[in-house]
C-alpha cells in the first residue's frame, strides 16, 4: 500500500449515475423508433420476432463476459471455447461420424469444457499472473486447436432431433434458443444481484485493494468468475451447433468481439466496477436491431459494417465524455 | 493504572536509504483517546501500518493487553481487536453501504454463497446504530457524502468487537482531512462517545483539532517517540515545538549560497489565478528568487502549483513569464515557456521507472538530443554524461534504467530534465526532497542555490515547514484555497516555525 497519493475529493452526484445508466435503454427505444418509423418491414412482429432470435448467442456469450468485464478484466477466449465446445457436443450426440447418441449429456460435457477452459485462464492469470488478455487469446486458440484436431477433416453433421429441434421449434413464436438465453440472461442476473461471486465480481473492478484490505481473498472468485464465463461460452458453442445441424471449428467467429462491444455499448465499463448483465441485455439488442435496421432501411451490405463500426465508438464517446479529467490517461 | 490497551516498544523499520521507524515506543491506556502527532516522514503512517500488519516490522515488539503479538495482516489485527480507518477511498465505492460494513466477514449474510440482503441490512444497521448514524444501509457507498462515508468506515471497524472480547482499539488516520467544519464537529462527537466502549488513535495533521479531541498526545519525529503532552491546557505551540525540534546549526540549507534578489520586472506574475480549489491567487517571483507555498493538507497549495504548470484546470486568472502572458494553459504551453515541474508523485508521475536515465532527462526536451528527427546517440551521450558530472548524478552509467538508483539520484534527473536545453526560466518544485534521506535532501538544496543563482526562479512547495523557512526568500501561507499573508523570509530574518502555524491554521 503506497497510496500516500491524495485523493480529490470526487463527488459523484446520484442524479449522475442514473442518467449515466439511462443511456442505452434509451438509445435502444430511440433507434428502435426511428427505424419503425422508415420501415414498415422493420415493424412487423416477424422481424421483431427475427431480431430477438437473432440475439440468442450472442446474449449468452454476452452473459458470460460481462462478469469478466465488470472486474476489470477481458476475455478473449469465447470463439475458441465455442469451436471446441461445438465439435465436442457434435461428436457426442448423434451425428454422422460415430455412434454416440449422449444427448443431454453430450450437451453437459460442452459446458462442463467450457468451465475447464475458463477456470485454465483464470488460473494462468492468478497464479503465473498472466494479464487476462494473454491468458485468454491464448486459450482461445488452444480452443481451436483442440476443435481442429477433434474435426479431423470430417464435418460432423448432427441428426439429433433434440439438438437441431433447439433453433427449429417455436414457442411463443420464439425459438427454443432464444428461451434458452432469455433464462441465461436471469440467471445472471440471480448470480450477479444474490451470490457473493457475483457482488464480489462487481467489487473488484470497483476496488479490488479494499477487498484485500478487508481480508478477503481475491484469487478463487476471480478463477470462478472466469469459469463461469467459460460455462456460457461452452452453451454458446452448442446454441450455433443446434443452428447449423453441424460442429464447425469456427463456431464461434467474431462473437468475442461482438460480446466486448455489445456489453461497452450497453453501459459495462472495460475497466470494470460498473454495468452489468441488465445493461449486456440491452446492449445485446441494440447491436441486434441496429444490424438488423440498417438492412431493412435499405443500406447497402457494403457500407454496414463499417456504419456500425462508427456507431459503437460513438456510443462508447458519448459514455465517457462526463467523466472525461484533465491529463487522463487512456489506454 | 491497568494494563495498556496497546504498547510498542522499540519498533525499527528501514526502508531502503531510510529509516521509517528508529525505535518507536507507544503506550495505549485503555478507553482514551490518543493523539499521534509528527511531521511528514516522522514515521506515522508506517506505525500505524505496523499496528495493522501491513508493515512487518525488523525489530521490536507490538503487546495487545500486555501480551506480546505478531501481526502478519489486517485480518491478524482484527482478530486481536485492532482495527483502522483509512484515510479516505478505502471503501468500494459501487458496493452498498452495507456490504462494505461486512466486508470479508459477512457471518449470516451470506449462506452458502447466496446473499440475504435483509439480513445484511439488519447487521449494517446494528452497525450504524451503535455510531447513531442515519445512513440508509442500502445506499450505494459512492453515492454518500465524505462525512457519511467516513461513518460506513467507522461502523465497519466496529465490527471488530465480534471478534474479540475486549474494546477495541480504533485508528482513525487523517480522518479530517476531507471533511467540512461541521461534519468535522460531528466525527469529534462521535470520537468522544466511541470512547466510552473503544479505544482510540487519532492521527490528524492539523495540531487544534488533535489537542481538542485527544485526552494525550504523542509526538513523533525521526522515527522515534520524542515526547508526550497532556492535552488539558496545552497549545499547538508546544506541540510544534517537538515536531520540529531544535534546527541543526550546520549550514544544511546552503543558506550562505543564497542570492541576494534584484528587484526588477518579476520571472513569474500570477494575477487572480482560480481553480476547483483555489481562488483569486495573486502573486510575482523575481529571478533568482525562492519563493514557498506552505499551507495545511487542504489549502490548495498542491493544486496551485499544478495549475502554474497548466496540469490542473483553471477558471479565471492570468500567467505571465517574463511580461508575457501564457495563452491557454497547458503543459506543453508551460514547458515552452521554460517552466520546468518536479512532481510530488516521483514513481507515478516523474519518471518512466524502467527506461534509461538518459531517456528520462531528455524525456521533455528532445529538441536537445535530436539531429533532424532523429537522436543523435553521440549528442545525446555528451549531454547527459556532462549532466551526470555535474549534479554529481551516483549511476552506473546513462543507460541503467532509472528506477536502479537511489531516490536522491532519480530526483536530480529529474532535475536535469528541465535543466538539459539550458531554457528553464521558472522551476515547481512539489515536495522534491519527499522520501529522500538527509545527504540527498542537502545535495537537492545545494542544486537549488545554483540555479537561483543564475537567476532561475522557484516556487517551493516544501516537505516540512523547516524546509520551506530555510530554503525560501519569501513564504506564501494559503489556507482554504486562497494566500491568507506573504511573510518575507531573508537570510538573518527568518520567521519561527511557530509565526508561520499561527497563519496556517
Amino acid at each position: 500500500m503506497t497510496s500516500e497519493v491524495v485523493n480529490a475529493p470526487r463527488r459523484q452526484s446520484r442524479r449522475g449515475a442514473s442518467f449515466r445508466d439511462a443511456g442505452p435503454p434509451v438509445a435502444l427505444i430511440v433507434v428502435f423508433l426511428v427505424f419503425a418509423a422508415l420501415s414498415p418491414q422493420f415493424r412487423s412482429l416477424d422481424n421483431v420476432a427475427n431480431i430477438v432470435d437473432a440475439a440468442a448467442v450472442l446474449a449468452v456469450v454476452t452473459c458470460g463476459i460481462t462478469f469478466v468485464l465488470m472486474m476489470g478484466s477481458i476475455d478473449l477466449s469465447a470463439a475458441g471455447v465455442m469451436g471446441a465446445s461445438a465439435l465436442t457436443v457434435s461428436l457426442l450426440v448423434a451425428n454422422n461420424r460415430n455412434d454416440n447418441d449422449f444427448g443431454l449429456l453430450g450437451i453437459a460435457v460442452a459446458v462442463l469444457l467450457g468451465c475447464a477452459f475458463g477456470c485454465l485462464s483464470g488460473l494462468a492469470l492468478v497464479l503465473l499472473k498472466v494479464p487476462s488478455f494473454m491468458a485468454t487469446l491464448g486459450m482461445s486458440a488452444v480452443g481451436l486447436g483442440v476443435a481442429t484436431l477433434m474435426f479431423a477433416g470430417v464435418q460432423p453433421n448432427i441428426s439429433d432431433t433434440m439438438v437441431k429441434g433447439l433453433a427449429i421449434e417455436r414457442f411463443l413464436g420464439l425459438s427454443y434458443l432464444t428461451w434458452i438465453a432469455a433464462g441465461c440472461v436471469l440467471v445472471g442476473w440471480l448470480v450477479q444481484r444474490y451470490t457473493r461471486l457475483g457482488r464480489y465480481a462487481f467489487a473488484i473492478g470497483g476496488a479490488e485493494e479494499v477487498l484485500a484490505l478487508s481480508g478477503v481473498k481475491v484469487k478463487p472468485y476471480k478463477v470462478a468468475v472466469f469459469t463461469l464465463a467459460g460455462a456460457f461460452y461452452g452453451l454458446a458453442g452448442v446454441m450455433v451447433t443446434s443452428q447449423l445441424g453441424a460442429g464447425l471449428v469456427q463456431a464461434g467467429d467474431g462473437y468475442d468481439f461482438s460480446a466486448i462491444t455489445a456489453a461497452v455499448v450497453g453501459g459495462t465499463l472495460l475497466t470494470g466496477g460498473r454495468g452489468g448483465i441488465g445493461h449486456s441485455a440491452v446492449g445485446v439488442l441494440l447491436v441486434m436491431v441496429l444490424t438488423n435496421g440498417l438492412v431493412q432501411v435499405g443500406v447497402s451490405p457494403y457500407w454496414q459494417g463499417g456504419v456500425e463500426g462508427l456507431i459503437v465508438v460513438a456510443a462508447v464517446a458519448a459514455a465517457v465524455i462526463p467523466q472525461r479529467r484533465r491529463n487522463q490517461v487512456v489506454k | 493504572m491497568s494494563v495498556p490497551a496497546l504498547e510498542v516498544r522499540g519498533l525499527v523499520k528501514h526502508y531502503p536509504g531510510v529509516k521509517a521507524l528508529d525505535g518507536v515506543d507507544l503506550v495505549v491506556r485503555r478507553n482514551e483517546v490518543l493523539g499521534l502527532a509528527g511531521e511528514n516522514g516522522a514515521g506515522k503512517s508506517t506505525l500505524l501500518k505496523a499496528l495493522v500488519g501491513l508493515v512487518a516490522p525488523d525489530a521490536g515488539s507490538i503487546h495487545v493487553r500486555g501480551e506480546p503479538v505478531r501481526l502478519r495482516s489486517v485480518v491478524d489485527a482484527a482478530d486481536h481487536g485492532i482495527g483502522m480507518v483509512f484515510q479516505e477511498q478505502s471503501l468500494v465505492p459501487n458496493l452498498t453501504a452495507a456490504e462494505n460494513i461486512v466486508l470479508g466477514s459477512e457471518g449470516p449474510a451470506v449462506r452458502r454463497g447466496v446473499y440475504r440482503w435483509e439480513v445484511m441490512r439488519r447487521l449494517a444497521q446494528e452497525q450504524l446504530d451503535k455510531i447513531g448514524s442515519r445512513i440508509d444501509p442500502l445506499a450505494r457507498t459512492d453515492s454518500l457524502s465524505f462525512a457519511d462515508r467516513q461513518m460506513v468506515e467507522i461502523a465497519k471497524v466496529l465490527r471488530i468487537e465480534e471478534r474479540t472480547q475486549h474494546p477495541p482499539v480504533v485508528i482513525l488516520d487523517e480522518p479530517t482531512s476531507v471533511l467540512e467544519p461541521k461534519e468535522i464537529d460531528t466525527l469529534f462527537a462521535q470520537i468522544r462517545r466511541l470512547r466510552e466502549f473503544a479505544t482510540v488513535i487519532f492521527v490528524s495533521h492539523r495540531l487544534d483539532e488533535v489537542l481538542d479531541v485527544c485526552d494525550r498526545v504523542t509526538v513523533l519525529r525521526g522515527g522515534r517517540s520524542v515526547g508526550e503532552v497532556a492535552t488539558a491546557g496545552a497549545v499547538p505551540r508546544e506541540l510544534h515545538r517537538m515536531m520540529i525540534g531544535s534546527t541543526g546549526s550546520d549550514d544544511h540549507y546552503h543558506e550562505n549560497a543564497a542570492t541576494t534578489v534584484v528587484s526588477e520586472e518579476p520571472r513569474l506574475s500570477v494575477r487572480g489565478l482560480s481553480g476547483a480549489t483555489f481562488r483569486d491567487i495573486s502573486f510575482d517571483v523575481a529571478r533568482g528568487e525562492i519563493v514557498a507555498i506552505v499551507g495545511v493538507h487542504g489549502s490548495g497549495r498542491e493544486d496551485v502549483c499544478r495549475a502554474l504548470f497548466g496540469a490542473e484546470p483553471t477558471t479565471a486568472g492570468e500567467i505571465r513569464m517574463d511580461g508575457r502572458t501564457i495563452e491557454l494553459p497547458s503543459t506543453r504551453a508551460a514547458c515552452a515557456a521554460g517552466i520546468g515541474y518536479v512532481p510530488a508523485e516521483r514513481k507515478i508521475e516523474g519518471m518512466v521507472g524502467p527506461m534509461s536515465v538518459a531517456e528520462n532527462m531528455t524525456l521533455a526536451k528532445q529538441r536537445a538530443r535530436l539531429a533532424g528527427p532523429f537522436v543523435a546517440p553521440r549528442k545525446q551521450a555528451t549531454l547527459v554524461d556532462s549532466w551526470i558530472r555535474r549534479l554529481s548524478i551516483r549511476t552506473p552509467g546513462r543507460d541503467t534504467p532509472i528506477q536502479r538508483l537511489s531516490g536522491g539520484n532519480q530526483q536530480k534527473v529529474i532535475l536535469a530534465r528541465w535543466l538539459v536545453a539550458g531554457d528553464v526560466r521558472l522551476l515547481l518544485l512539489d515536495h522534491p526532497t519527499r522520501g529522500l534521506d538527509i545527504g540527498a535532501r542537502s545535495e537537492v538544496y545545494r542544486l537549488m542555490r545554483e540555479l537561483a543563482a543564475t537567476g532561475v526562479a522557484t516556487v517551493l512547495l516544501g516537505d516540512s515547514l523547516e524546509e520551506a523557512i530555510g530554503m525560501a526568500d519569501r513564504i506564501l501561507v494559503m489556507t482554504d484555497g486562497r494566500v491568507a499573508t506573504e511573510v518575507a523570509c531573508p537570510n538573518g530574518g527568518k520567521p519561527s516555525p511557530l509565526d508561520l502555524v499561527k497563519e496556517m491554521v
